[in-house]
């Protein structure tokens, strides 16, 4: 889904520093790349398309402004793939407590 | 119109601070370092009554202690005659938001209502954000929880991706950003912008939320074995965990319980580096925390840190990232409890420390945290693979942070390494003294440096001129 209309949860983007403007302790690999921040909340603007600048209402009730990068975010996070070494540990623990396999 | 710029902002950092914290630090501070931590912890936090009252309010404290009957049965058949400790572990899970770190929020969350706040706002990727989010939820304040998430590709952890859920769950909003310890600067923008109260994880009441952990500790095996700890292990990182409990089981009496923190090793990786960021697999609870903040505490986010280790840790051990990942599979598979990885690193310690200590003595793990999707060994695992991260079951020596993580093949590989604490009583008399000579410091400034680190001054003029 591209468009959201006034209302909707959507996540917006900021840069908060340029690659230019970060701070002198932060590391190499970091400093070439600007510092992002990305905040959700509820659409006011009438309508918009990812992209656009719009605004939005936090939970916090704070106004906030940015480029829009999604709609209707979802969480993707898991419980990942089954992992051979966990299966593993769990049979070897089982025998070493003299349990059942 | 405010100056908006880092530079301006940054300089603004004092005077936001005093408005959001509430708290004038200098009233402490004399001589050219010292400063008087039991006076600021006298006078700024709550008594342990009132304490146990507030956290009863918001569902937190008073959690189980368990035995770990089956791990302590494999403790005993692999330790040498006369050894093998009995562990028992405090299930901070069950604590509103899942972990400890909702005694931190439940005192600051408390203190801000009081102190009038409509909100409160807290830096941190870690549980502690849902443990603010979870306690303003009940006290009817606004909460901003701020986090450092994503590398530059906006690739997230996992772990911390489940947290920001949690704490939108409580209904806080959630700011997200990529690498970089400039986190800071927004976290600043964003006190100035609402008024709320910096409900930081190192301020007088956050630190003293944690002392109910460890009196309970002290009561509940005093009435379970009839005597206190001999050892509780607690997993290092900010400091906070193991400054409060240490002191809370000082009030509760054990006073000759020895206190150690564990902290998992990633020896090698910066933790500002946007490659390593996502190389990694604990976001907290690890050496890149532990040892800057024992050897600096006042690097945190208030002047003065009331999170200061060295005044009580009596060892400080370190773990692998394979170890935790089998302790937690293990607790999972013969004791029956699912808990987050993060949570079981003073767990892995304990474990190596059971098989060296005599027979019949009792390690309390002070914590667990919940789990649940992302937050978990197979979700954090399947991470670390499609990061290159190689991962198999082996010698223990083989885990190389960033590169590989391995697992023991069976329990007696369990062996935590033991860093030098006189080094790090040396690094933070570095770090704090810089600038000075031994001679310019007041006599105040010495007595202070004492009772901080627990040296002797002879070895405080020996550090300084060396």
């Amino acid at each position: 889904m591209n468009k959201a209309t006034k209302g909707t949860w959507v996540e917006i983007e900021n840069v908060v520093l340029e690659v230019g403007q970060r701070a002198p302790q932060v590391p190499k690999d970091t400093k070439n790349t600007p510092l992002i921040m990305w905040t959700k909340g509820l659409l006011i603007d009438k309508e918009a398309e990812i992209g656009q600048e719009v605004e939005v209402e936090t939970l916090s009730g704070r106004l906030a402004k940015g480029k829009m990068t999604d709609v209707n975010p979802r969480f993707e996070h898991d419980f990942g793939k089954p992992v051979d070494v966990l299966v593993e540990t769990g049979i070897s623990l089982k025998k070493e407590i003299g349990g059942i396999r | 119109m405010r100056d908006l710029t880092y530079g301006a902002v940054m300089g603004r950092k004092n005077e936001i601070m005093k408005k959001a914290v509430g708290i004038d630090y200098s009233e402490f501070e004399f001589g050219k370092i010292g400063f008087d931590y039991e006076k600021m912890m006298n006078n700024v936090a709550y008594e342990m009554e009132d304490m146990i009252k507030i956290q009863k309010e918001t569902k937190v404290g008073n959690t189980p202690l368990f035995e770990l009957h089956n791990i302590n049965r494999l403790i005993n058949a692999n330790s040498a005659e006369g050894k093998g400790g009995r562990i028992f572990i405090k299930d901070e899970a069950a604590n509103a938001s899942g972990s400890f770190k909702a005694r931190r929020a439940a005192i600051s969350v408390y203190h801000a209502q009081k102190m009038g706040y409509k909100g409160v706002i807290a830096a941190t990727s870690g549980n502690y954000g849902a443990a603010v989010a979870s306690q303003a939820a009940q006290r009817g304040l606004k909460c901003i929880i701020v986090q450092e998430v994503f590398d530059s590709q906006k690739k997230g952890q996992p772990e911390i991706i489940e947290k920001a859920r949690k704490c939108e769950a409580f209904g806080a909003e959630v700011i997200q950003l990529t690498v970089g310890p400039e986190l800071f600067y927004t976290f600043l923008k964003l006190l100035e912008e609402t008024g709320f109260f910096n409900a930081s994880l190192y301020t007088p009441f956050g630190i003293a939320g944690v002392e109910t952990l460890g009196y309970e500790i002290a009561e509940q095996m005093k009435s379970m074995q009839g005597h206190y700890p001999d050892y509780v292990v607690a997993t290092h990182a900010g400091g906070g965990n193991l400054t409060g409990t240490a002191r809370g089981l000082i009030k509760g009496g054990a006073k000759s319980c020895k206190v150690f923190g564990a902290s998992v090793d990633l020896k090698g990786l910066h933790m500002a580096s946007d490659r390593d960021f996502n190389r990694k697999s604990f976001t907290t609870g690890h050496t890149g925390f532990g040892i800057p903040f024992a050897t600096q505490p006042d690097r945190a986010d208030v002047p003065r840190n009331a999170a200061r280790v060295l005044r009580y840790m009596d060892r400080y051990l370190t773990v692998t990232q394979g170890e935790v990942f089998y302790v937690t599979e293990m607790l999972a598979q013969i004791e029956g409890i699912e808990r987050g990885p993060a949570g079981n690193v003073s767990l892995a310690a304990a474990i190596s420390l059971a098989m060296e200590v005599n027979e019949g003595e009792i390690i309390v793990v002070q914590e667990t945290e919940y789990t649940g999707a992302g937050k978990h060994p197979m979700p954090q695992l399947t991470f670390a693979r499609e990061n290159g991260i190689k991962i198999y079951r082996g010698e223990i020596q083989e885990n190389v942070p960033g590169e590989t993580i391995v697992l023991p093949n069976q329990f007696s590989q369990i062996n935590a390494k033991e860093l030098d604490l006189n080094k790090m009583k040396e690094r933070y008399i570095d770090n704090v003294t810089k600038g000075y000579k031994y001679e310019d410091l007041t006599e105040d400034d010495v007595k202070y440096l004492e009772e901080e680190i627990r040296v002797d001054r002879i070895d405080i003029e020996k550090a300084m001129n060396k």
